[in-house]
């Protein structure tokens, strides 16, 4: 399950940033390091993990959405 | 008989590619139509008609580097008020492109014109920028969609056979890094600013924003950002004077509220689009509109109008870290508002020393246009408005 997790995550990473592609993301580098996104992103982001997923991920718990492993675990957890 | 020309979409653009038609001759335009994509230093921008006609002729072909004025078009002008969209339609940002094939109109007939001029050819809007983006030309592609159009997993291929080389990302960088040096130098060279700078608690507008935000679910809730524009928008009703250009050597003030969003592009870069009407717009309003500039702004799917709209700029630095900001004025405009970092601070409450979210506002005004006391009443209004969040 976690793995087609991440494959979504992956997915919605590469439509907010189409510059990048899912298979140059790194699972544990910082996500605003490596795709230049920002609270704009990081809110398109969980609002897109709500809507896939059905899990909010409350501002309080937006440092989850650092690395993708870190979002993948949190919706793994919550779900 | 109506001109369509070459607008200019920026303070210092002189020429514009006419990167591709959207509509043939024959065609009914409404005011507020897309008919044309212009290629600029500052990327791809739809391009507006603001006037309801039928096209007459298409005066310059697809590709053509044209000087700023220039007749793209003629269009038989027609009263047809009822396909004139109001001013507050035209000035709603459309929702995010979908990934599916459009369908134009039926083509009328115009058996002068050689086919690939007469109609316009069927293409998503993800498509439409994949080939621009790729320098393939849309006409030359088979498309896989419903009736034959081109669908964004089509240019791939077709970027792969053509002769058009994909435009040099270093290039398209130096080509922007000199229109924002253009516009920058003019503005450093022409307009005498004067700078005016306060810290302002933000405690109590952050609360407010948390409390609503738990209230709501994911897709309603807001940036501070929204609170931050719209408490910006407020203080310019009560001081107008910051609000306007500098033109023939006087203000003209605007009544509509148009500010410019600076937006960092990835991998370098920056635009200023304008939102319009904010003082205007309800927070979630506002929200969905700024999240719709930002993705078209990086996707290169900007128009005409929200190139050219701004009457004041906005430009936050607090994302990367940065406590205090003053801006460059983006002419023809007097002013321009800087946001700092939201920083904790010791402040004094009611006569005691108490940590508070502080953020550093700043105002680079038009000295031609206004003076300090302008902008100080300005920055006080803003400090007003952000300590009342929940009247914006």
């Amino acid at each position: 399950m976690t793995e087609a997790i991440q494959t979504t995550v992956l997915d919605l990473l590469v439509e907010l940033a189409p510059e990048f592609e899912a298979g140059d993301i790194d699972l544990d580098e910082d996500l605003r390091d490596q795709l230049d996104i920002d609270s704009m992103d990081i809110h398109q982001l969980a609002t897109r993990l709500y809507e896939t997923f059905g899990v909010d991920v409350p501002e309080s718990d937006r440092a989850e959405l650092t690395t993708v492993r870190r979002c993948v675990a949190y919706i793994a957890s919550n779900r | 008989m109506g001109d369509f020309v070459m607008p200019s979409l920026g303070a210092d653009m002189e020429r514009g590619i006419l990167n591709e038609w959207l509509v043939k001759p024959g065609d009914a335009v409404a005011k507020g139509d897309i008919i044309a994509v212009v290629e600029t230093d500052k990327g791809a921008i739809e391009v507006e008609v603001w006037s309801a006609g039928v096209i007459e002729e298409l005066c310059v072909d697809e590709g053509t580097d044209t000087p700023v004025g220039t007749v793209l078009a003629r269009i038989r002008e027609t009263e047809n008020p009822a396909s004139e969209p109001s001013a507050a339609a035209t000035a709603t940002p459309s929702p995010p492109p979908e990934p599916v094939a459009t369908t134009p109109a039926p083509p009328a007939p115009a058996p002068s014109a050689p086919a690939e001029a007469r109609g316009r050819v069927m293409a998503s809007p993800w498509a439409r920028h994949l080939a621009a983006e790729r320098g393939v030309a849309l006409t030359g592609v088979t498309g896989s969609g419903p009736l034959g159009a081109v669908l964004g997993r089509d240019v791939p291929a077709a970027a792969a056979k053509t002769a058009h080389p994909k435009p040099d990302k270093v290039d398209q960088l130096a080509a922007m890094r000199r229109a924002v040096a253009k516009a920058m130098a003019r503005s450093k060279r022409e307009i005498p600013h004067y700078y005016l700078g306060t810290d302002v608690d933000v405690t109590g507008a952050l609360a407010w924003l948390a409390r609503r935000n738990a209230s709501v679910p994911p897709p309603e809730r807001l940036l501070p950002a929204v609170i931050w524009l719209k408490a910006v928008a407020a203080a310019i009703r009560k001081v107008p004077q910051v609000n306007g250009f500098w033109q023939d050597d006087a203000l003209r003030l605007s009544e509509p509220i148009h500010l410019g969003f600076a937006v960092s592009l990835r991998g370098g870069g920056l635009v200023a689009p304008a939102l319009h009407d904010v003082d205007q717009r309800t927070p979630v309003e506002l929200m969905r509109a700024m999240t719709d500039l930002v993705t078209r702004a990086r996707r290169g799917r900007l128009r005409g109008a929200e190139m050219t709209d701004a009457t004041l700029t906005v430009t936050s630095m607090g994302e990367r870290g940065v406590e205090r900001v003053d801006g460059v004025i983006y002419p023809p405009q007097v002013a321009i508002v800087g946001l700092g970092k939201v920083v904790e601070r010791p402040w004094v409450v009611d006569g005691e020393v108490a940590v508070r979210k502080v953020m550093h506002v700043s105002l680079a005004g038009d000295h031609r246009a206004h003076d300090g006391h302008t902008g100080g009443l300005f920055l006080n209004a803003l400090a007003d408005a952000l300590s009342a969040p929940e009247a914006l």
